[in-house]
């Protein structure tokens, strides 16, 4: 029983494992290695224009296989990568790279959330120097220490009162 | 005892006022951001030249004297369109009887690729079925010119003027909105230049 588990479980991770791998097909992979792997790595930063979600190397779509076996094709002819990821924007605009690139017209895409929580930081430091000032504030309303004079006053008002109370006067 | 000297200072009112805006700024982005429809991307070839390509003829196109069933030169000289379709695509289907009835009522010619044909024969048994409205029908199984024009999805259309640059593209099946509010009265416009 735990066997067959254990087979089923192999069998299905088999399945998911190769399911998620990658797209390229046998017949597309390149015989050199260390072309196939630039490649691939080329491949995985290229969105796919039918499945956007997708990077080439990732989808099914026949429009990415074909993008693919053109990566592949300009690889062997002698391109580098850098000049085949410029074809293929220059066919399809930044769009296709799954990580846009740094330039003025991305800047706040690339820095915007660092702006945000800078912003955040400044309004929290503006708000804590405030408070801060506030109670510095209310520390320098809080009156003098009780001249002795004033001591004994309040000690013989505290002494009527409990007098009063005592004698049972009304509140 | 003077309290009132206690309470802080009266808030600004810009201060209060920056989520609001923050939020304005936002609402705007979103409202813009999320209702493109991010399959209609602006094509980046546009008022470019057309790409150096050339596709062999479908089957049952060949003519001897060109070499080619489709190539760059032949976008130069006149406004011309591209059609991009293939068997396979519906829309296209949904756009072929347009493109039968611009071929009877227009004097654009409209060249084509056929994209990504399984076998030989779908292109042209297609065409056989529905009508020809092409000039020049080159076999692109392969994407070779799609990918050089950008080619996201059939059918898709470019004008192309008479200096064989890219000067429109549409994306989707073309009808007679289309036709009469943009691509004509564009390719009118090309042609005076």
């Amino acid at each position: 029983m735990i066997a067959r588990r254990f087979l089923i479980g192999a069998m299905l991770a088999w399945t998911f494992a190769t399911a998620t791998a990658f797209a390229v097909e046998p017949d597309e992979m390149l015989d050199d290695p260390v072309l196939e792997e630039r490649a691939r790595e080329i491949s995985a930063g290229l969105r796919c224009l039918v499945c956007q979600n997708q990077s080439i190397d990732d989808s099914n779509a026949q429009l990415a296989k074909d993008l693919r076996v053109l990566v592949r094709e300009r690889l062997v002819e002698g391109d580098s990568d850098e000049q085949v990821l410029d074809y293929v924007v220059s066919r399809y605009g930044d769009f296709v790279l799954l990580k846009p690139p740094m330039k003025p017209s991305t800047y706040l895409l690339w820095f915007g959330p660092i702006l945000i929580v800078a912003l955040g930081i400044l309004a929290l430091i503006a708000i804590f120097r405030q408070r801060g000032a506030a109670m510095i504030a209310v520390e320098s309303l809080a009156p003098a220490a009780l001249s002795d004079d004033e001591k004994n006053r309040l000690a013989a008002l505290l002494d009527e009162t409990d007098t009063i109370d005592k004698t049972g006067g009304s509140a | 005892m003077p309290l009132d000297q206690t309470r802080q200072p009266p808030p600004k009112r810009l201060l209060f006022l920056l989520p609001v805006a923050v939020f304005g700024v936002l609402a705007v982005y979103f409202a813009v951001g999320l209702t493109k429809d991010s399959r209609r991307l602006e094509s980046v070839l546009i008022n470019t030249p057309a790409a150096d390509f050339q596709l062999p003829a479908i089957k049952g196109r060949a003519n001897p004297d060109r070499e080619w069933g489709l190539e760059t030169a032949d976008f130069k000289g006149e406004v011309t369109l591209l059609n991009v379709f293939g068997s396979w695509c519906i829309a296209c289907q949904v756009e072929h009887p347009f493109l039968m009835q611009l071929k009877q009522t227009s004097d654009v010619p409209i060249h084509a690729i056929d994209w990504r044909e399984e076998d030989l024969d779908a292109g042209p048994n297609w065409l056989k079925h529905y009508g020809d409205p092409y000039a020049l029908v080159g076999d692109d199984p392969v994407s070779k010119a799609a990918i050089a024009f950008g080619v996201t999805g059939a059918p898709e259309t470019f004008i192309v003027d008479k200096q064989g640059v890219i000067r429109y593209r549409h994306i989707g099946p073309m009808n007679a909105e289309v036709w009469d509010d943009t691509i004509y009265p564009l390719v009118q416009e090309l042609r005076k230049q």
